[in-house]
């Protein structure tokens, strides 16, 4: 901690939050607004006088509440940068009349009162998201009395309670009476592993929390009598197994079985309900404290930095990587890299691995001082273009400049173009080439689908960074879907030109699917609305000539929903079987005397 | 000097494409649902299509120097990868075209793991025709595919930490010590996260801090 404090290469802004991320890989724009500290970091000493003056009391978030600070207080003794702080909330003010005890107080001078929020902007080529976790709140777990019972505690609580710089100086007392337990339980799964309350999946560092937990009480307390209920021991990492059998040895009680309820005593011991499932009997326990092992969730900003780059989550709210095996660390979009529980639970040691390896990353990607970015952006055909201005109104980057009363052609800038290839969808004149995804590129795909038993077939536009890749998840998980869906990959929904879909319809498709990333996880900002307008436009054509509208489907798959996405080619299938050839037939009849109109 | 022919037909506009196909086997996982031979043997006849072959597994070594071989024996200009998901081997088939001479936008790939043996897995006759039909729809895309040049952008040597727990701690001292400049921000007054609040650590049974 100290030394990314110290490091002459690292600048660290705390009580910060980034804001505003624009721009793309290699030349991203961040803003940040650091908030007020109301103590100069740099002259602060951290002596305490000021803190020893601060009349106003406050629960400590540092201890989980388990002992007080002031108003103006350091997180914890080696916190870094080593600075104090006002909550300028809490604070009384700086009117003399008032308090500004502080002030006084600090002999130094350290303390401004005029400090006021910062917004700093910074250029950076790449972003590591670090973003952390959440404790699961077990209070919704109204079974085990968190919250309700004085001596049930969180891991994390107990963490504090044992902890040498903590509340107690390391001293383990009851909550209720300040004496020291005989008994103490340990419940695992706590908001993890659950169907019913809290999340379904492992959060990974648990079991051995409450191990690690049981050598340190039995270090201290040789006779204290501890018990752990659990369903099963996770200790899968290197010297993990070693720890838990010595935490056995020293005479630790694992008990296989999640208790069913808890109760309060009278003397405030509680006495716990549990189905010991190795043997099948009912048992009760009663225990002096409760300790219940809190599961790890997405840190709350997650959502935040989501829009702000981007980026996809997997069904668990954890960030989502490019690829889980061979792109660990990786985001889809270029030039971010996940480190930590941000990604998903993890121990230290997990971390640090993966920390290293997103440094790695990204130096891999900077080090060359340039990068080479994808030619696949749009083009323009001068002599086509009408300078309608209907691209530059569609492109999500700006990137599309176009004089619509000179009437001269649009131009794209290929360094701000991604490569959506809304323009070209929406191009009333054709002028628009996207490179390696051409309206003939695809309306050939269409054709060699089309070529042979059109009415058995259903083309399925997937954009590649949510709905194509949750085929791939459907796919790796297996998931079993009807044969005859096939995709026609374009990089964004966006893409798929109103055209492509009267050509599918006049070559015989029975039904269409387009599909892209939900409203407001678009890869490419916004472009997945002018998906949907154009999809209601050709709903609304298909209306009027006579054509069912059901037939043409649109759908919001996310790169994690492998579920829906089989579930929503069985659909299509569905409704493929009431199209019967009869109707594809005069489709074609309708869309060809349509052609012929002038 | 046969890098070179290569070269030139692949960049040569207006020449009858000479594209070559490749089923990838996968080991079982495409092979045992998907008949890839008779896929080969389908899409041969296509025009255009000089090579279509079925092959054990295309991202090997083996695999990719018989790509890299026929291109140059039979001047192909433009190939066809029918094997796993773009998203997991594109650039490594890119890569191995450009390496024969051709321009790495020159490749398709048809998606016959995750979305085709994968997901059909129980119906190898139905399977196996779709294998098909997504081959000749890659082979109808390839045969339009323009060469395309990669820009280089400039680039700034600083990385952004979102995060000052131990993971961005680490991510950062590993970025600085390695000369790139970074932005750490921390919602919170101090660095350290989570793990600042722990006492002992597992394995080590050391202090967190």
């Amino acid at each position: 901690m100290t030394d990314a404090g110290r490091h002459p290469g690292i600048t660290l802004h705390t009580m910060s939050e980034v804001v505003d991320i624009q721009g793309y890989v290699g030349n991203f724009d961040v803003k940040i607004l650091k908030r007020a500290r109301y103590v100069d970091e740099k002259e602060c000493t951290a002596c305490g006088d000021c803190a020893e003056a601060c009349p106003v009391v406050r629960p400590d978030e540092f201890n989980v509440g388990l002992s007080s600070r002031k108003a103006i207080y350091t997180p914890f003794p080696q916190a870094v940068p080593s600075a104090y702080v006002i909550n300028i909330n809490e604070c009384l003010g700086h009117n003399p009349s008032v308090c500004a005890k502080c002030l006084n107080a600090c002999e130094k001078g350290c303390i401004n009162f005029h400090m006021s929020d910062e917004e700093i902007v910074e250029k950076v080529g790449s972003i590591v998201v670090a973003t952390g976790l959440e404790p699961y709140d077990p209070t919704e777990l109204d079974e085990y009395g968190y919250t309700r019972f004085e001596n049930v505690l969180t891991s994390l609580e107990f963490e504090r309670l044992i902890n040498a710089g903590g509340p107690s100086k390391g001293e383990l007392v009851r909550p209720s009476d300040r004496n020291l337990p005989e008994s103490i339980g340990f419940i695992q799964c706590v908001g993890s592993r659950s169907a019913r309350k809290g999340s379904g999946y492992c959060s990974n560092v648990c079991c051995m929390n409450t191990i690690k937990s049981s050598l340190v009480l039995k270090e201290h307390y040789p006779d204290i009598n501890i018990k752990v209920f659990y369903i099963d021991i996770r200790a899968f990492g290197k010297g993990f197994e070693e720890l838990h059998m010595r935490s056995r040895r020293l005479g630790v009680n694992y008990l296989r079985g999640l208790p069913g309820t808890v109760e309060e005593l009278a003397d405030k011991s509680l006495r716990v309900a549990v189905e010991n499932t190795s043997s099948g009997e009912l048992e009760y326990h009663k225990l002096d404290m409760l300790v219940l092992a809190i599961g790890i969730k997405p840190a709350q900003s997650t959502q935040k930095i989501r829009e702000m780059l981007g980026l996809q989550l997997s069904s668990d709210g954890f960030f989502l990587e490019a690829h889980p095996k061979l792109l660990p660390v990786d985001a889809a979009t270029r030039g971010v890299f996940y480190a930590g529980c941000a990604e998903g639970p993890k121990d230290i040691k997990e971390s640090v691995t993966q920390a290293t390896a997103a440094a790695g990353r990204a130096i891999r990607l900077m080090h060359k001082g340039e990068i080479s970015t994808e030619p696949i952006t749009s083009e323009v055909i001068a002599d086509k273009c009408n300078s309608c201005g209907k691209c530059a109104e569609v492109c999500p980057y700006n990137a599309i400049t176009v004089d619509v009363k000179k009437k001269t052609p649009a131009v794209v800038n290929a360094a701000a173009c991604t490569g959506c290839g809304t323009c070209a969808a929406e191009c009333p004149f054709g002028a628009i080439i996207m490179n390696h995804f051409t309206d003939e590129q695809i309306i050939n795909q269409i054709d060699a689908l089309m070529e042979d038993r059109p009415q058995e077939k259903v083309p399925v536009f997937a954009c590649n960074w949510c709905s194509y890749a949750g085929a791939d998840f459907a796919g790796v998980s297996r998931l079993q879907y009807p044969s005859n869906m096939h995709i026609i990959r374009v990089m964004c929904s966006g893409r798929v030109n109103n055209k492509f879909i009267w050509h599918a319809f006049l070559k015989g498709a029975p039904v269409i699917l387009v599909s892209g990333c939900h409203i407001g996880d678009c890869h490419y900002i916004d472009a997945n609305h002018w998906t949907e307008k154009r999809v209601k436009k050709v709903w609304r054509r298909m209306e009027k000539l006579g054509i069912r509208p059901e037939r043409l489907q649109l759908e919001w798959i996310s790169a994690a929903e492998g579920v829906r996405f089989a579930e929503i080619m069985r659909k299509m299938e569905n409704l493929r079987c009431r199209v019967s050839s009869r109707e594809i037939a005069d489709t074609i009849k309708i869309l060809k005397s349509r052609k012929k109109k002038p | 000097m046969e890098k070179k022919v290569a070269e030139k037909i692949s960049t040569n506009s207006g020449q009858i494409a000479r594209i070559g196909v490749y089923i990838c086997h996968c080991g079982l996982n495409i092979g045992r649902t998907v008949n890839c031979k008779y896929v080969a043997d389908k899409t041969s006849g296509i025009d255009g299509v000089v090579v279509s072959k079925d092959i054990g597994y295309a991202c090997s070594e083996p695999g990719q120097q018989e790509m890299i071989a026929d291109i140059l024996e039979h001047g192909l200009d433009r190939i066809v990868v029918a094997s796993c998901s773009p998203r997991l081997h594109e650039a490594t088939f890119r890569q191995m075209i450009q390496s024969a001479g051709l321009n790495p936008y020159l490749l398709e790939m048809a998606n016959l793991r995750e979305q085709c043996s994968w997901v059909h897995m129980n119906e190898p006759e139905a399977a196996t025709q779709k294998a098909v039909s997504l081959v000749k729809m890659a082979i109808s895309r390839v045969r339009l595919l323009c060469p395309l040049a990669v820009r280089t952008i400039p680039l700034t040597k600083r990385t952004l930490v979102i995060g000052g727990g131990i993971a961005g701690i680490q991510a950062s001292l590993d970025l600085a010590d390695n000369g790139y400049e970074v932005i750490l921000v921390e919602k919170k007054p101090s660095i350290g996260g989570t793990m600042a609040q722990l006492d002992k650590t597992f394995p080590t049974m050391d202090c967190s801090i």
